[in-house]
């Protein structure tokens, strides 16, 4: 017992197995962390400021632009706090997945990681929901449509003359959610492989190749669908470089992401919906 | 040494958290709604209470708080540091790219 926890305590802080005895062999780790813990900590430091850049330059866009557009109805509000709240739930359920790995509860790690993923999942589709109706009600950037392949970009609808008048207000409204968007995207495949591992694959698979056939050319996600074929083919090469059995540290660490994802969210709904209401 | 399973555990913690994190939100909605405050102001309070949310994001589910005092600092001071120099450096300069619509901030030659 006593010769499990020496090794279990040197894999932690990334000694060779049996290096625990060789005093002053190995220092201790700066950060009192294990390695892949630092590492994510460093990442997502360094997407912060990506995303606080994009932050900062449409904070910049709404104070020097007068006047603002305000697109947001009371029932585009509602939308956007669901997804607030899909987030919030989505890293309780990651944070209890967290709990359940250093309990070593298999069943419950999965469970918990797969409600996590259903949160993030909706967001998205909440998200996707939400742009195709700015979209169709005119909201849109020149050289977008023919870039994602919109089929007919809507120039009377009521918020075509922002589009036309105030077009940093699409730019900055897209590219920061799309940002988002994507990193959404990308924790959900990365807790998927974590969750499920090589049998993730497959599905992720049959979930890509459905969403290509199924939604219409026309549709701005018709060709951003593709990133879960990109994410497939990095998750297959990750899985083919290094098969293995993900433990607590690694289901730790995947949860760092999606916190992080959430915490982004935070800023973005205030800073972007709230800011941008349209009483009536 | 901080290991992942050293410190307190207790699941009711994080339902507080969330809970909290709820409320924290349909303030914002509210206050954005109803909008309470002119933009300025608005901005800077639904700002207040996004690094509130952060906080208690960072600190309870992300474990911040749970770790050593080297990496807590030094995560969180290098962070602030780049958006500091963001706001005060980055943000006032931005104008001398192209002038805002509405004419504040041009300089006079």
């Amino acid at each position: 017992m006593a010769e499990a926890t020496t090794m279990e305590h040197d894999a932690v802080h990334g000694l060779p197995a049996g290096a625990h005895g060789a005093a002053g062999e190995y220092e201790a780790p700066l950060f009192g962390a294990y390695s892949k813990k630092v590492g994510m900590w460093l990442f997502l430091a360094s997407d912060s400021l990506t995303f606080g850049a994009l932050l900062f330059a449409f904070s910049y866009n709404r104070i020097y632009t007068n006047p603002w557009p305000t697109p947001f109805h009371g029932e585009s509000i509602a939308n956007a706090t669901v997804m607030t709240a899909c987030l919030l739930s989505s890293s309780l359920t990651m944070v209890l997945a967290v709990l359940a790995a250093k309990r070593g509860d298999r069943p419950w790690i999965r469970n918990w990681l797969l409600a996590t993923m259903v949160f993030g999942t909706a967001f998205i589709v909440l998200h996707g929901m939400e742009w195709s109706k700015l979209i169709d009600e005119g909201l849109t950037l020149s050289g977008f449509a023919s870039i994602l392949g919109v089929s007919k970009t809507a120039t009377s609808g009521e918020l075509a003359g922002i589009s036309k008048n105030i077009p940093q207000f699409p730019q900055a409204f897209f590219g920061l959610t799309a940002m988002h968007m994507l990193h959404v995207t990308i924790g959900v495949i990365y807790l998927g492989v974590v969750a499920f591992r090589k049998w993730f694959l497959p599905t992720l698979a049959v979930i890509w190749i459905a969403a290509a056939l199924l939604i219409p050319s026309g549709n701005v996600f018709h060709y951003p669908v593709h990133v879960l074929g990109i994410g497939l083919l990095l998750a297959a090469v990750i899985w083919f470089l290094k098969p293995k059995d993900y433990d607590a540290h690694d289901v730790e660490v995947c949860g760092l992401y999606w916190h992080f994802v959430d915490l982004v969210w935070m800023f973005i709904f205030p800073l972007v919906y709230l800011m941008s209401t349209k009483v009536s | 040494m901080h290991d992942i399973a050293t410190h307190d555990d207790s699941k009711g913690q994080y339902f507080w958290v969330w809970g909290a994190l709820l409320i924290l939100t349909a303030i914002e909605v509210v206050l954005g709604y109803k909008q309470v405050f002119p933009p300025v102001r608005m901005l800077e309070v639904l700002l207040l209470l996004s690094v509130i949310k952060s906080a208690l994001i960072i600190g309870w589910f992300m474990h911040l708080k749970f770790e050593t005092a080297l990496m807590r600092w030094l995560i969180v001071f290098s962070v602030v540091a780049c958006f500091f120099i963001m706001y005060f450096f980055f943000f006032p300069d931005a104008d001398r790219v192209q002038p805002p619509p509405s004419g504040v901030g041009i300089q006079e030659s």
